[in-house]
């Protein structure tokens, strides 16, 4: 039951990663390789806000949002853009911005490291025993799966009972097609990147307050958000949420029975099972 | 067999070229040498990372996996067997990855390719550790032999060698007909008779097996192997940045890229060693954006006033079909 609910808690926070990134490629048609170094951006300046000016992880989640929101904008409109008017096809652009975000991984991943050195971090956030059905659980732990759910169904209620939602999924569904709807593709389209990049800047703030963290994490971040992504199936939210919360408990289940250095084979072990029995996701409908 | 008479030139030539660079190690020693180590070093392994990822237009980002399976190769073994069965043991070990590796995501849509093979040197290091601090004591593995500089630089010319020699060859054979076909429409290539994936997954494994040889030789100038050195992810990175310099269209692209960029990354790591990754990064990012064909394929298009080679376009145009 502890490692039940463990699991089930850590998979709130792998929701979000994976939301974020499933925005990004699934509408923007970005495989964004340097997702995981947003998060670990975010976990630093959350870090950094906390332990410089006593600002509260929650009340950073104002300040890095936006900020992310912004700085992922401005990444799509001048590094993705430029990719995406060259690429005659899609698999084309599939091929360049996988070659650009694993640039821009080491590039970012060498900027922090130049700015934070090598070493791991992490603070001490609301560092209590909160108990849930008889055990306990840290209550940073379950403040990050409420926050996370929260987002997450801001961003549900946002993508199906909203029109700019509408729009996001229209073009998820058919870019062309959308053009027919007098819907602005490039825009929805740098929206949807930067919407993602917020989101899976805020899963890092969440993370970071009961996860230790460092520099090199984010290509394992970036795994499982590919690993959840895929495992729902491309664009799906409720099969993103369901992945992420099985890939959450298998994690748990494998540090907790096993060895904690065995989390990424435990990713790779379920990415195989998918790839082999589900390459379509879990709600996916198999190709004719 | 007929050979047409241009590529028996190119073949003559290559091997003089060869024999030539063998003298080198005869006239020159410590800095030049060492250099000259890690060019050939690259020099094998784009070159057997392009055998695959060339015709494919899959990119593999695995590199270090295999790097580190063939170095761990040698230092598991080092003290109970001579070297040259050393390297057959990573031979074994590198096609092996890929096949597992080739199995599980070749069969569908290149971008799961992709990302099983992002996590894939992590995956191996996290294994590699955990069998050690379970079963093996101690971390780190320490690898003596009496190689010098100048045998390692030989072996890593052999290899060179024989992993040109092999591109030739598949070009030449049923197995390069066939990626040409599936390079050219993959649809195309099914209704032929094409078993796609198996041709895939055989490149992919004498791709992974050669660049396993290339960390098996490496593994005695590292002397104390650690899963973090061996299975650096900076391998892979630096393996594709290069033979994307050079391009990937024809055998020797990526040949043209290794040698400028050898030559530079020593010189960074050398005067700028904390900012190598965002300089590194920066050049990467430049070449994607100012030359995504490489250098060959840009001079290539200068010349000719041809376009763009066609066969990257019909593949995704197929993909972009369904």
């Amino acid at each position: 039951m502890l490692i039940l609910l463990t699991g089930l808690l850590l998979g709130g926070t792998y929701t979000l990663i994976a939301l974020g990134l499933t925005l990004q490629y699934g509408v923007a048609r970005i495989m964004n390789l340097a997702n995981g170094e947003t998060l670990v951006a975010a976990c630093f300046v959350t870090f950094w806000l906390y332990a410089g000016y006593a600002i509260n992880p929650l009340l950073g989640l104002l300040v890095i949002g936006p900020g992310a929101f912004v700085v992922n904008w401005l990444i799509y409109a001048w590094l993705m853009q430029p990719l995406v008017k060259r690429a005659r096809n899609r698999g084309m652009l599939e091929v360049d911005s996988i070659l650009a975000t694993f640039g821009l991984l080491f590039l970012f991943q060498g900027l922090m490291l130049q700015a934070f050195g090598g070493s791991y971090f992490n603070y001490e956030f609301l560092a209590q025993p909160f108990s849930i059905m008889g055990d306990s659980f840290g209550l940073n732990r379950v403040v990050a799966f409420v926050a996370a759910a929260v987002i997450a169904a801001a961003l549900y209620v946002f993508l199906y009972h909203t029109d700019r939602g509408t729009a996001v999924r229209a073009v998820a569904v058919d870019p062309r097609a959308a053009r027919l709807v007098a819907i602005d593709v490039r825009r929805t389209a740098a929206f949807a990147f930067a919407l993602g990049g917020a989101i899976t800047a805020c899963a890092g703030t969440l993370l970071s307050t009961f996860y230790t963290f460092n520099t090199s994490m984010g290509v394992l971040f970036t795994m499982k958000a590919l690993i959840i992504v895929i495992m729902g199936g491309v664009g799906d939210i409720r099969g993103a949420v369901l992945a992420a919360l099985v890939l959450g408990l298998t994690e748990t289940l494998v540090a907790s029975l096993l060895d904690p250095g065995l989390t990424l084979a435990a990713n790779y072990a379920l990415f195989i099972l998918v790839l082999l029995f589900r390459p379509q996701g879990i709600f996916g409908k198999r190709p004719a | 067999m007929n050979i047409p008479r241009n590529e028996l030139l190119a073949v003559g030539a290559g091997l003089a070229g060869a024999a030539v660079l063998a003298f080198l190690p005869l006239v020159t020693e410590g800095f030049w040498l060492s250099v000259s180590v890690n060019i050939m070093l690259y020099a094998a392994i784009c070159t057997a990372w392009a055998l695959f990822s060339g015709p494919t237009q899959l990119v593999s980002l695995a590199s270090a996996a295999f790097f580190g399976v063939g170095t761990y190769s040698v230092a598991i073994f080092v003290d109970v067997l001579p070297f040259p069965a050393l390297v057959l043991i990573a031979v074994a070990a590198g096609a092996l990855l890929a096949i597992l590796v080739g199995v599980a995501t070749l069969r569908l849509s290149g971008v799961y390719f992709v990302i099983f093979t992002l996590g894939l040197a992590e995956l191996m290091g996290q294994i590699v550790t955990w069998v050690q601090t379970n079963f093996g004591g101690t971390i780190g593995l320490y690898v003596f032999t009496d190689l010098t500089e100048a045998h390692l630089y030989w072996m890593l010319l052999a290899l060179t060698v024989i992993v040109f020699m092999t591109g030739w060859l598949i070009n030449r054979s049923r197995l390069g007909l066939a990626l040409r076909i599936i390079g050219n429409d993959e649809a195309v290539a099914r209704h032929v008779g094409v078993d796609t994936a198996r041709a895939r997954i055989i490149l992919f494994a004498v791709s992974g097996a050669f660049i396993a040889v290339a960390g098996a030789i490496m593994a005695p100038r590292y002397s104390y192997i650690t899963p973090d050195a061996a299975f650096n992810p900076m391998t892979s990175f630096l393996v594709v940045i290069m033979a994307l310099l050079g391009g990937t269209r024809r055998l020797w692209g990526p040949l043209v890229g290794v040698v400028p960029f050898t030559l530079v990354m020593d010189f960074i790591s050398g005067h700028f060693p904390n900012q190598t990754a965002v300089i590194v990064g920066i050049a990467f990012l430049s070449i994607v954006y100012v030359l995504p064909d490489g250098v060959t394929g840009q001079l290539e298009s200068l010349f000719r006033r041809r376009r763009p080679t066609d066969h990257s376009l019909l593949a995704t145009a197929v993909e972009e079909g369904r």
